[in-house]
């Protein structure tokens, strides 16, 4: 066989999808549409590894750590820099003050000039967020004047808030974890980087098995549109002279037309995707388009592989057929469908699950391989179980009504098709039901781990060293959203102060409060002002009972600059210390040494204590976390805010569910059209028969019941498949995560709700048609 | 066929010479067969006779084919009658009732109503034979079914032609 | 034509006018039949015999003139009535795809008794009866698509008369058989119409299907013409 021959089959074949009338468009399109979004899905998976080379590469060339701060003097070329990260709802903001030691101190990456104190730079979304109404409570926590933008280079995604603001006193805080001094940007090549968390990695690999899956069976059930009219198309070809074998390469040529369309669509949809990428933060992180780039390999692979898969996926449809030039002959009645076959792909994926049961997150990495084929496994399972269950369910389906009758009876003559039209949606529903429960398993286990008593305090304010404490929590009582606020300092004692690690001393930690903050950590009998307290019942503490001897000195532990020259503090124990047994504070942990009331406080002492405030908060105030920020950056712009709320979490799996779940329901929309456009093209072939019904006085509403019961059917089957199927792999995911299995009934219900209102879409669009067709003009024959 | 009835129908569209009719009958009528001008002489003999047509006048030089014949008020209703009435269904029948079919189209009466009447006069003999077939043993039922497929050819070529009669009615005043 | 209906007549109309779109299906035309008459509607395509036929069993509504059936107005029936009417007083046969194709053929033939609410034993059972009398008890069990086309249209017939109505109307019943199985066909509806004094619209091109009515009306134009009356 000549290749010319072969072009000239194809090019038939092609020109066969794209003409045809309207309706040979519509085919056309839809089946680009679909094969396009399955593609861009594709392109972005390709995509993912640069993006996450890009995001890293930027992150380590602005990487401020100093990991040998003790060698390095101030100098020339060396620059103090604070980190001073915070949260504004719900998104990070990456916040830095700086003060150049030097002439030659070190630039950030995407900064010009570093900031003089009281004016910052900022990236471009955080200045839009500054100078819109959102970002008007922003604007007070950040008092300095934009005097630049950050440029791309010095930031990992498009949309993160950043900014870089100049300080001054920063030496005294040196101390102090978060400020450092450096004399360059960028990480140190044999830092070790964190991996990435396992837990993530396999819910990125689940969500693209769980969104691809049911594009590709959307695209086979789309290269297949029109099947009977094709079917009739070649035979008409054999009658002029075409062998079998040239029918089956025009019909190749014609899904590999419906294919190439649908790449190009999938490449325009890249393309506008990688734009409209820019413009959206998802899991907190934004990209910038020029970091979606595909690798060329992998964006070969798929270029060759979907017209393959159409290929391959029309030729499959056309085993079971015979086309002969007077028609198309179907093979006999097809062999009962076994279940034995259909059983060992779901079954083969659970058992590539199993053995990562309970790893959770803290056993190193999921094999990613497993977990792909595990995932595609069970999904394609549930196509190939669904045409078994149909047809097993279809065939018991016992009498009832008329339109009941015509119903079942349809289905038992076709189930195969009924089973391929929803088994798209069967698999998006299972997937996304899977994906539901692993999300609000997490979920809820992110908020119980905390182990924090959220009834007590529910923020926490670390103020830097040496900043008084009174002051600041004069500020947040008056702040309008604290409705409680216990502050305490905490400090370092040791009986000997050494710079050599090899002499242990023996030290203990000084909390100074009131006798109501003090409560938090110990349970207080009695208490004045002037009592100091010995803690007992904290692990492994020996050194307290050791030290509580009255009149034995303790040395403070210094703070601030450790290169600069620093007094000594002592503290005495005094007489009359009394045992205090500790109690668990609103974070969970056991205190230890001695507690001090402000009467207790030695000269000095207060000097080498840091601060620390626990603050209730009325939560029914807006922005009632806002309001903290900003007073805490009033306070001192390094004040560090936490917060224990855990509806703050919840909020952002919500939005990660909610995105899921609308693209969950964009791919039933897709599907719930092809199915409208083959329920629209099943109904035009029985015009004759539909006509001939009404003329012996047929009820509308029988015809009517009957297309929804042979939509209803099919689908509410596949929907309790991929519920069952969903919740398994739910639970086996969760299982694989080490999280207690819990069903999510609301987004089984969801998506299956979801399902059902697709079916009622599809039989209410259809129903117009139908009625129209029910008219006598069907039986006209002139 | 009668040649009578077609010749008093060629005049009613106005009186003409012997020759002239002969000439008109071979133009729509004598495909194969043209008429001879014996035949047109003593057909008009007869017709004169029997006062269907009359002479309307001589020109000079004599002779029978100076002749010019107009139809009388009894010719014009012969014509009618003979168009009404239908013609015993017989095989090989068309050439009558497309004569009649022409005629009627060229009179300007109803061509479809000949068609029609005819119709239905075979579907009367088809009713009697499809009777007698299902009453019949299966000697009958061939003979019947014989006759019942020529009527049929000729209810087809009835059907093909009313059908057509748009198109022979242009043919038919060219 | 005659003004009004010709007496003892079951189904009779008169000035019947319905337009589709540009075309004048019917331009004033009129019908009448007797109980246990035949009466086949003849005429080329498109001359609106098959709009005829469905004006009579009340499928379409005419835009002008009168449609009485046993005394009763059919123009002005609403459309549930006409229903409810073709359902049990009407029978109806086509020339093809009025089988559905994936009900037995028992079913098929059940179908107008369940339409009207018989249960589905007993409709099953007065089915078969009627396919015995046409020969087609044999298929009973079969979908459409296995029998022949002989069969299929009287397994049409038998589902025309399992409700045994009072008028069948068969729009070129034989149109897609051959001639021994459209004679046998016309021969098993005429008889057992007959039997029952149902009357027959037999709309047909076949003049020896025709040659099974007792008289034929011919449409043209649009105009019905009555050939008994009319000579």
């Amino acid at each position: 066989m000549s290749t010319r021959q072969w072009a000239r089959d194809l090019a038939l074949g092609a020109r066969f999808a794209v003409t045809g009338g309207r309706e040979g468009w519509t085919r056309a399109l839809l089946t680009a549409v679909g094969v396009g979004l399955g593609v861009a899905l594709l392109l972005l998976t390709a995509a993912v590894p640069n993006l996450l080379d890009g995001r890293d590469r930027r992150e380590d060339s602005r990487q401020d750590h100093a990991y040998a701060q003790d060698t390095l003097r101030p100098s020339d070329d060396t620059l103090l820099i604070a980190h001073a990260n915070s949260d504004f709802r719900g998104s990070d903001l990456r916040g830095r003050l700086v003060e150049p030691e030097g002439p030659d101190a070190p630039v950030p990456p995407g900064v010009n000039e570093l900031p003089k104190p009281g004016t910052m730079v900022v990236s471009p979304a955080l200045k839009e967020l500054l100078g819109s109404d959102e970002g008007r409570l922003l604007r007070d926590r950040l008092p300095f004047d934009i005097v630049g933008t950050i440029g791309d280079p010095g930031l990992i995604g498009s949309q993160e808030l950043a900014w870089y603001a100049g300080g001054t006193g920063l030496a005294e805080q040196l101390g102090s974890p978060t400020v450092m001094r450096i004399d360059a940007f960028g990480a140190d090549p044999s830092q070790y980087t964190e991996p990435l968390d396992p837990v993530l990695v396999m819910l990125t690999l689940v969500i693209f098995v769980v969104l691809l899956v049911p594009v590709g069976v959307f695209i086979a059930t789309a290269v297949r549109f029109g099947g009977e009219r094709r079917d009739r198309r070649l035979a008409a070809l054999r009658l002029v002279g075409s062998d079998s074998r040239m029918t089956r390469r025009i019909a190749a040529g014609e899904a590999l037309a419906g294919a190439v369309l649908g790449l190009l669509f999938g490449t325009v949809f890249f393309l506008a995707g990688r734009e409209f990428a820019a413009s959206v933060e998802l899991f907190r992180i934004s990209v910038f388009p020029s970091d979606l780039n595909p690798s060329p390999l992998l964006v070969l692979l798929v270029a060759a592989a979907v017209p393959a898969a159409a290929v391959v996926v029309t030729l499959l449809a056309l085993r079971g057929v015979v086309i002969e030039p007077l028609g198309v002959v179907r093979t006999a009645r097809p062999a009962r469908r076994r279940l034995w076959w259909r059983l060992l792909l779901p079954l083969a994926g659970v058992g590539m699950l199993v053995p990562m049961l309970g790893q959770g997150r803290h056993n190193g990495d999921f094999n990613q391989y497993l977990v792909v084929g595990g995932v595609l496994c069970l999904l394609v399972g549930v196509t190939a179980l669904l045409p078994w269950l149909v047809e097993a369910v279809v065939a018991r389906l016992g009498a009832g009504g008329l339109a009941w009758q015509l119903a079942v009876r349809r289905l038992q003559l076709s189930s195969g098709t009924a089973a391929r039209m929803v088994n798209g949606i069967a698999v998006a529903v299972a997937g996304a039901i899977a994906l539901q429960m692993l999300f609000t398993g997490i979920d809820s286990q992110y908020t119980r781990d905390t182990g924090q008593d959220v009834s007590r305090a529910q923020m926490q304010v670390e103020l830097p060293d040496g900043v008084p404490v009174a002051p600041a929590a004069a500020a947040f009582e008056k702040t309008e959203s604290v409705r409680d606020v216990q502050a305490l300092s905490y400090g370092y004692a040791y009986e000997k102060l050494t710079d050599d690690p090899e002499e242990a001393a023996r030290g203990a930690q000084l909390t100074v409060g009131d006798c109501e903050a003090l409560r938090m950590l110990a349970k207080l009998t009695t208490c004045r002002d002037g009592d100091v307290f010995a803690l007992t019942g904290a692990d492994y503490d020996t050194d307290t009972p050791a030290l509580n001897k009255p009149g034995r000195a303790l040395h403070m532990q210094p703070v601030g600059d450790p290169t600069a020259p620093q007094q000594d503090v002592v503290w005495t124990v005094p007489e009359g210390v009394k045992s205090a047994a500790a109690v668990q504070d609103p974070t969970g942990n056991l205190s230890s040494g001695f507690l001090l009331t402000p009467g207790a406080v030695t000269p000095g002492v207060e000097k080498r204590v840091s601060g620390r405030l626990w603050l209730g908060i009325d939560e029914s105030v807006a922005d009632a976390q806002e309001l903290v920020r900003n007073t805490a950056a009033s306070v001192d712009p390094l004040a560090h805010t936490s917060t224990w709320v855990a509806t703050e979490r919840t909020t952002r799996f919500d939005s990660i569910r909610t995105g899921l779940f609308v693209g969950a329901t964009a791919v039933l929309v897709l599907i719930g059209v092809s199915l409208l456009v083959s329920q629209l093209e099943q109904l035009r072939e029985r015009r004759k028969l539909l006509s001939a019904l009404v003329a012996f006085g047929t009820r509308r509403r029988t015809l009517s019941l009957s297309v929804l019961w042979q939509t209803a059917v099919p689908i509410g089957l596949g929907l309790a498949l991929s519920a069952v199927v969903g919740t398994i792999l739910g639970a086996v995911l969760l299982r694989m995560t080490a999280t207690p299995v819990r069903v999510d009934w609301g987004s089984v219900l969801g998506m299956t709700g979801v399902g059902a209102g697709v079916v009622a879409l599809v039989t209410a669009l259809s129903l117009p048609p139908l009625l129209r067709m029910m008219r006598p003009d069907g039986l006209r024959t002139e | 066929m009668s040649i009578g009835h077609t010749l008093l129908g060629l005049l009613e569209s106005g009186p003409r010479h012997g020759y002239d009719l002969k000439r008109a009958f071979d133009a729509k009528f004598g495909h194969d067969r043209p008429l001879h001008y014996g035949q047109v002489y003593s057909t008009m003999s007869r017709l004169l006779k029997n006062g269907l047509v009359e002479v309307d006048g001589i020109e000079a030089g004599g002779g029978p084919e100076r002749k010019r014949y107009a139809i009388t008020e009894a010719g014009v209703t012969d014509v009618a009658q003979w168009l009404a009435t239908p013609e015993k269904p017989e095989p090989y029948l068309q050439s009558t009732l497309y004569t009649k079919v022409v005629l009627a189209l060229l009179t300007e009466r109803d061509a479809a109503d000949v068609l029609d009447t005819q119709r239905s006069e075979h579907l009367r003999s088809m009713r009697v034979l499809t009777d007698r077939k299902r009453k019949g043993d299966l000697a009958d039922q061939l003979i019947c079914d014989h006759a019942l497929f020529h009527l049929e050819a000729d209810l087809r070529w009835l059907e093909l032609t009313a059908a057509r009669l748009d198109k022979l009615r242009e043919a038919v005043a060219r | 034509m005659t003004l009004s209906a010709p007496a003892g007549s079951l189904l009779a109309a008169r000035d019947l006018e319905k337009t589709y779109g540009p075309t004048k299906a019917l331009d004033g035309a009129a019908f009448s039949i007797h109980p246990g008459e035949v009466v086949a509607v003849m005429g080329p395509s498109g001359s609106g015999k098959s709009t005829l036929l469905h004006c009579l069993a009340g499928i379409v509504t005419p835009d002008a003139g009168s449609i009485t059936y046993n005394g009763r107005e059919l123009t002005t029936m609403n459309d549930s009535g006409r229903s409810a009417l073709r359902r049990s007083e009407f029978g109806f046969v086509f020339q093809f795809g009025q089988l559905v194709p994936e009900l037995t053929c028992v079913e098929n033939v059940a179908l107008p008794l369940r339409l009207n609410g018989t249960p589905r034993k007993e409709a099953e059972r007065t089915a078969l009866t009627w396919m015995q009398r046409l020969e087609v008890d044999d298929v009973r069990g079969k979908r459409p698509g296995e029998v022949s086309g002989g069969q299929g249209q009287r397994v049409a017939v038998a589902r025309a008369l399992v409700t045994g109505p009072r008028v069948v109307f068969a729009d070129e019943p034989t149109g897609a058989l051959d001639s021994l199985n459209g004679e046998r066909v016309m021969e098993l509806l005429t008889e057992a119409a007959r039997s029952t004094n149902a009357a027959v619209v037999l709309v047909t091109h076949e003049a020896r299907v025709a040659a099974y009515s007792d008289r034929e009306v011919v449409v043209r134009d649009g105009k019905a013409r009555d050939m008994e009356r009319a000579v």
